[in-house]
């Protein structure tokens, strides 16, 4: 078979598919992630979104038989998990970082909870696009077949982008985000955006759950997520809060967690774990690069707890 | 009411009622599962107070809580947010092995071999999170990401060594260290089944909180915590002053790693990240820093890990049930400061009032 002959070639075929196949939901919880800390408030809770729209998903999938519908589902518990962390933090002297933390334990807890039936049946899956049609490797193909999710999460960081630069709603999230009290006083409430731009971010994170278990790795177990949700927290920080640069981010990520498998599957058993560590590594190694205590970061919105 | 009475009581209040509020919520959701929450709870108490078999389990489940809630509540004495503990109790573990392997095979006497271990443990756990503090002060990095990120880190190198260098041939599908020698094991607390690694824990919180509460160095790290230019101002060695505490809260984690390995797993595998450091955060913050009050924190979650055997057994309820008991409580305890302060003035004040004089 002409796939054996690949050997050496097929990490970086690997890598690279890897790179569009891991980094989706990378992609689409650092775009809402980026909404949400424009508008001045961090969610570390997105993990237990995550997993919870990944156990949602696949549910509503396995009974509606529709993996779409289980995406809309995935979203919209997601936005709900959203807009308890905005309502939350909206209370007068509470902490954003260690709502998210509790709000990670509990989104976890309740999916692991309810996801107990949901672990041996399998669910329709979503479907992929063949892009490898025009080659015989077996591998290619394999490796070109992409999810509509991606190509969705692709479109959506340009349009973001331009969105935050261009419209009244982007502005006004930024507004808040840089300067709530001046926001206030041109008449917009900053609980009320914070509460829309989290409940964004949230949905966005239960897609990004709902990737993995509708797609890849396609099916919902308690292991699914290895902090992807946190990762994509720190991605938007190494991506200094703009949408395209989460995408590349995201692609970047998406390679570096595929290299361990995929050296792996050539025979290269050495730093597997060390490999799985490489994206925690990187964003740590850019936030010492990147980070100065004499400033705050460029581009960081103003009323960010984790910059201030 | 006197006035400290009446202090207490306001900050008491909010947590209590967040605590009250969290298991109706939870009662109701086993209640819409079809399980009588009154039968489930009555389970819990039996399964983490009710008999000397169970407050066995719920001490020694609180022993490491109690560490890694220190390192948690240490750091937030100087207004940093750590949440990197599980870091350091892997690592402190994985280094406390090795320590114990080494040092019994060259004949080092045991009490040594263990007081050795231990201090490998601290110091690794301990370098881990004084890193995230000179991070934060050299380099301005969040310590909150930074020490998260590590926690993922250590556990990747802890697996990493635990199946390379470290790890012990015999050891097939779940690849893990040689097992300690029984006679650099920590035993039990005679007459009972509680190591003692619960005695650590004490001391380490009693210790804390003497430091914190009675000392010139904890007043100033209550200023600095306070606000760290008014540190400055009076000249603090701020920088240093973060470095020793992110060392000390590390180190109380790492030392909850070696009684993890030196009392109850005997080696290093993945086994090891159980979650304590996670739940460490969950404790510091419902003893909303306080050293001392750690105590009874920890041993109330222990007691909740204890239970949840008990209700998967009777009840056939998954693992996850105490996962969501423990998140609701966290997000209702959370929810609770906004009350702090609240009730302390609407309360007792309208007690003081004279009562208007009724018309008849």
């Amino acid at each position: 078979m002409a796939g054996d002959a690949l050997g050496w070639w097929g990490v970086p075929l690997a890598v690279g598919a890897g790179a569009i196949r891991v980094s989706t939901p990378f992609l689409f919880v650092s775009l809402g992630e980026v909404i949400t800390e424009t508008s001045g408030r961090i969610n570390l809770g997105l993990e237990g979104t995550l997993v919870m729209g990944a156990m949602t998903g696949y549910a509503t999938s396995f009974y509606a038989g529709s993996p779409w519908l289980g995406v809309l589902v995935a979203g919209l518990v997601g936005a709900l998990l959203g807009a308890l962390h905005a309502g939350i933090c909206s209370l007068p002297k509470v902490n954003d970082i260690a709502v998210g933390i509790a709000l990670l334990l509990f989104g976890t807890g309740l999916a692991f909870f309810l996801g107990t039936p949901f672990v041996a049946p399998q669910a329709p899956n979503l479907p992929s696009i063949p892009l490898g049609f025009w080659s015989n490797i077996p591998q290619v193909q394999a490796a070109l077949k992409v999810n509509a999710l991606f190509f969705i999460g692709v479109a959506a960081a340009p349009a973001l982008s331009w969105a935050l630069k261009n419209t009244g709603l982007g502005l006004m999230v930024r507004m808040v985000g840089d300067n709530a009290e001046a926001a206030r006083a041109m008449g917009y409430s900053p609980l009320m955006v914070r509460l829309w731009a989290t409940a964004f971010g949230g949905f966005m994170a239960g897609v990004g759950g709902s990737f993995l278990s509708l797609y890849y790795p396609g099916s919902w177990s308690e292991g699914l997520s290895s902090g992807q949700g946190i990762i994509a927290v720190a991605l938007v920080i190494f991506a200094r809060w703009r949408p395209m640069a989460c995408l590349w981010a995201s692609l970047l990520f998406g390679g570096a967690g595929a290299l361990g498998p995929a050296l792996q599957s050539v025979g290269v058993t050495g730093g597997y774990y060390l490999f799985n560590a490489a994206p925690y590594i990187l964003t740590l190694a850019i936030m010492i690069i990147s980070c100065s205590p004499d400033r705050t970061l460029a581009g960081a919105p103003g009323e960010l707890s984790i910059t201030k | 009411m006197s006035g400290f009475a009446r202090a207490a009581f306001g900050v008491l209040l909010p947590p209590l009622l967040a605590v009250v509020a969290a298991l109706v919520l939870f009662g109701a959701f086993l209640a819409a599962q079809g399980i009588d929450p009154v039968g489930a709870y009555g389970l819990v108490w039996l399964g983490a107070f009710g008999t000397w078999f169970s407050w066995q389990n719920t001490l020694v489940r609180a022993a490491p809580l109690l560490l890694t809630g220190l390192c948690v509540a240490l750091p937030a004495q100087m207004g940093l947010l750590i949440i990197g503990g599980e870091g350091a109790f892997v690592l402190g573990g994985l280094a406390s092995v090795a320590a114990g392997l080494y040092l019994y095979n060259i004949g080092c006497p045991d009490m040594i071999t263990l007081i050795l271990m231990a201090a490998a443990g601290s110091i690794t756990g301990g370098a881990l999170i004084a890193f995230c503090g000179i991070l934060r002060i050299k380099r301005g990095v969040n310590e909150t990401i930074s020490s998260l990120l590590l926690a993922y880190i250590s556990i990747a190198v802890m697996n990493q060594i635990v199946e390379g260098p470290m790890r012990d041939p015999t050891s097939l599908n779940r690849p893990s260290t040689p097992t300690l020698p029984s006679d650099v094991m920590i035993g039990t607390i005679p007459n009972t089944t509680i190591h003692y690694g619960l005695v650590f824990g004490l001391v380490a919180c009693l210790a804390a909180y003497f430091v914190v509460y009675f000392t010139k160095f904890g007043f100033a790290a209550r200023i600095v915590g306070g606000n760290a230019r008014a540190g400055r101002v009076v000249g603090l060695p701020v920088e240093r002053m973060v470095v020793a505490f992110c060392f000390a809260a590390g180190g109380a984690a790492g030392l909850a790693g070696m009684v993890e390995v030196a009392a109850v797993q005997g080696a290093a595998s993945a086994d090891l990240a159980t979650g304590v450091g996670y739940t460490g955060i969950l404790v510091a913050f419902l003893a909303r820093m306080n050293p001392l009050a750690l105590i009874p924190v920890a041993i109330l979650l222990g007691g909740l890990d204890a239970a949840g055997g008990l209700l998967q057994q009777r009840l056939g309820l998954p693992d996850a049930t105490m996962l969501v008991l423990r998140g609701t409580l966290f997000v209702m305890l959370l929810g609770s400061e906004a009350l702090q302060g609240r009730l302390k003035r609407l309360w007792p004040q309208r007690v003081q009032k004279p009562l208007p004089a009724v018309a008849s």
